[in-house]
């Protein structure tokens, strides 16, 4: 009986081993699976902050699936947007659920993110071998900021409208070609259902196709060059006699395992806010967003998401209109320059002086600050303070040059530890 | 065989190869890039429109919808007439220089008649509709406030000739679009006799 039992399993294994071989010759199969899993090696002292690259990609599977089902039900008009959403809303089969997972998603996404940079800032992930998988990690946060822009403008509601009227009215901004500029993007003289329209078709094709272009070749990059970790040691200079790196675990099974508690956790905070608090108290939907686009009636106060109002702040903070556009672009391309920026060899925040340790506080606690102060309505007081926090802000990557040249680390080991 | 400049035919086919095939790429990428522009429909939507102002009364404002903007024509009374030469000291742009208006709108009331303000209602910061505030000194926009026009977004401040106070976020005067008056109750919108009659 029992030996019949390990016939059929041996058999089955058999047919399997044959299936890969017959694959194998084909298709690098077995080659990929091991470069970019079982054999990628990855240190074995990641912390929380390394579970946020394996989250966002969780949340950008969860935005197509839940994108793609949307977009059976959305009508990407004018006159019959608002109604769409609200017909996914009531009428459709779960479909407040799929809604409610796509708009929570929008937020998270952005939340998972930015602590995935914040983890990049404090290990130095960007520097020196990993330059490039920076870069194209800021391109991806570009993308998801178009992703999201286009995305607000299609339920129609009168916030949509106004905020996307706001940032379209950002190109006008440019001297001389502004007007048209504005024109060409909206393809009318105002917001009207052919900006819908061609927004809808940014939103589900163009830019969800670059965005998995970009992750690509950002998990090429990153697993030519390795993974950094909290040390920032560079664990391929340390290998074992078998030529595997000494300080480094296999991706799968070992870091795969652990990846899948974070997803847990994570899935847990997120059902939370999608069950219980789906608009988050106005924060991830807007209530003036309850309401249809009014073209002739702006809301009384107008804010965009909570992703996008730190930089919002530093427009507002500006009195110029031309400089206010320039000052937030600036924001935003600055830190593609970081690896350059900082002169420290150090990478991991573990070892280096007090000076980067200062900065990178005073630089986290002016983002949060200038979010909350995007989301308030824009009072003298606010503003000033909005204008200190963009100076810390710019300060932090203008004057890196300096203070992460004269800095005194700590002997960095040899190890992980 | 004369010495290599190390510029071969092979080079120079590569080169010529790749310039050709770019500019016809850049050939082909204008049309798709001419579809973004609004379209002949978008356009003939865009067309004037005529308003009959014979009923509006002295002090009134009438919203009209033109290229799905709000253009505000106000009756101003001669209080308000009056109004704008008081205010001066706190604009910007008061003899409206850098700001968009037609030519027969650029003077000190920036209109063709004195009492028909025409405005577009869009704020010139980022182009949200500005509020009819015409009461003189209401208790949130202070004890100078003139009466005007408050934006809600930014807070950007305009008189009662669409003319945009110091200190505030928009750059410039709301624009008066193009527009004439056909008879005495009647302006159309979006079209002057310089343009198109």
């Amino acid at each position: 009986m029992a030996s019949t039992e390990i016939d059929v399993f041996d058999r089955l294994g058999r047919r399997f081993a044959a299936l890969g071989a017959w694959i194998d010759e084909r298709f690098p199969m077995t080659k990929l699976i091991k470069e970019h899993a079982t054999e990628y090696y990855a240190s074995k002292n990641f912390n929380f902050w390394y579970g946020f690259g394996v989250l966002a990609t969780v949340v950008l599977v969860l935005q197509f699936v839940t994108g793609i089902f949307l977009t059976m039900n959305y009508k990407p008009s004018a006159t019959e947007a608002f109604a769409s959403v609200e017909y996914i809303m009531r009428d459709v089969d779960w479909g407040w659920l799929i809604r409610y997972l796509h708009s929570t998603g929008a937020s998270a996404f952005f939340i998972v993110v930015y602590l995935h940079m914040f983890r990049g800032l404090l290990y130095g992930s960007y520097k020196k071998p990993r330059e490039l998988v920076w870069i194209i990690g800021m391109f991806i946060y570009l993308c998801l900021m178009a992703e999201a822009f286009f995305g607000y403008l299609l339920p129609w509601g009168n916030m949509s409208y106004w905020g996307a009227q706001v940032i379209v009215s950002l190109f006008g901004a440019v001297p001389v070609i502004g007007n048209e500029l504005a024109e060409w993007i909206r393809g009318d003289f105002y917001i009207s259902d052919i900006t819908l329209n061609r927004f809808f078709a940014f939103h589900v094709i163009a830019v969800p196709l670059m965005l998995v272009l970009l992750v690509v070749v950002h998990i090429m990059a990153l697993h030519e060059v390795g993974s950094n970790n909290p040390d920032g040691i560079e664990i391929k200079q340390y290998k074992g006699p078998d030529g595997k790196p000494i300080d480094g675990v296999a991706f799968h099974p070992y870091h795969t395992s652990k990846d899948l508690v974070i997803i847990i956790i994570f899935l847990i905070v997120f059902s939370a806010v999608v069950f219980f608090a789906p608009d988050m108290g106005g924060y991830f939907l807007e209530h003036a967003n309850f309401e249809p686009a009014d073209p002739l009636r702006t809301p009384e106060h107008i804010a965009p998401v909570w992703y996008f109002t730190p930089f919002y702040a530093m427009l507002r903070a500006v009195p110029d209109k031309l400089l206010g556009v320039a000052l937030m672009g600036l924001a935003v391309l600055l830190p593609f320059f970081l690896p350059w920026l900082d002169r420290c060899r150090v990478k991991s925040i573990r070892y280096r002086g007090w000076t980067y340790k200062v900065a990178l506080g005073v630089f986290a606690i002016s983002f949060v600050a200038l979010g909350y102060l995007g989301l308030q309505p824009a009072t003298d007081i606010y503003t000033t303070l909005s204008g200190v926090f963009t100076v810390l802000y710019f300060a932090f990557f203008v004057l890196m040059p300096f203070y992460s040249r004269m800095e005194k680390t700590k002997p960095v080991p040899t190890r992980v530890t | 065989m004369a010495e290599s400049t190390g510029f071969s035919r092979r080079h120079f086919l590569t080169v010529a190869t790749a310039v050709t095939g770019g500019v016809g790429l850049i050939a082909t990428a204008v049309p798709f890039v001419a579809s973004f522009r609004p379209s002949a429909r978008a356009q003939a939507l865009g067309a004037p429109v005529e308003v009959d102002v014979s009923k509006l009364e002295v002090g009134a404002l009438l919203k009209v919808e033109w290229r799905g903007h709000a253009v505000y024509i106000l009756r101003r009374s001669e209080e308000m007439l009056e109004a704008l030469h008081a205010d001066v000291a706190l604009l910007a742009d008061p003899s409206s220089e850098k700001s968009i208006q037609p030519a027969y709108a650029h003077n000190e009331y920036r209109s063709i008649r004195p009492e028909f303000l025409v405005l577009l209602g869009v704020c010139t910061h980022f182009g949200c509709a500005p509020m009819a505030r015409f009461e003189v000194a209401p208790a949130d926009l202070g004890p100078d406030w003139p009466g005007g026009f408050y934006c809600p977004c930014h807070g950007s401040k305009f008189d009662m000739a669409g003319r945009v106070f110091s200190g505030v976020p928009a750059p410039t005067n709301l624009e008066v679009p193009p527009h004439r008056f056909v008879n005495d109750s009647t302006i159309v919108i979006g079209a002057d006799t310089a343009r198109n009659a």
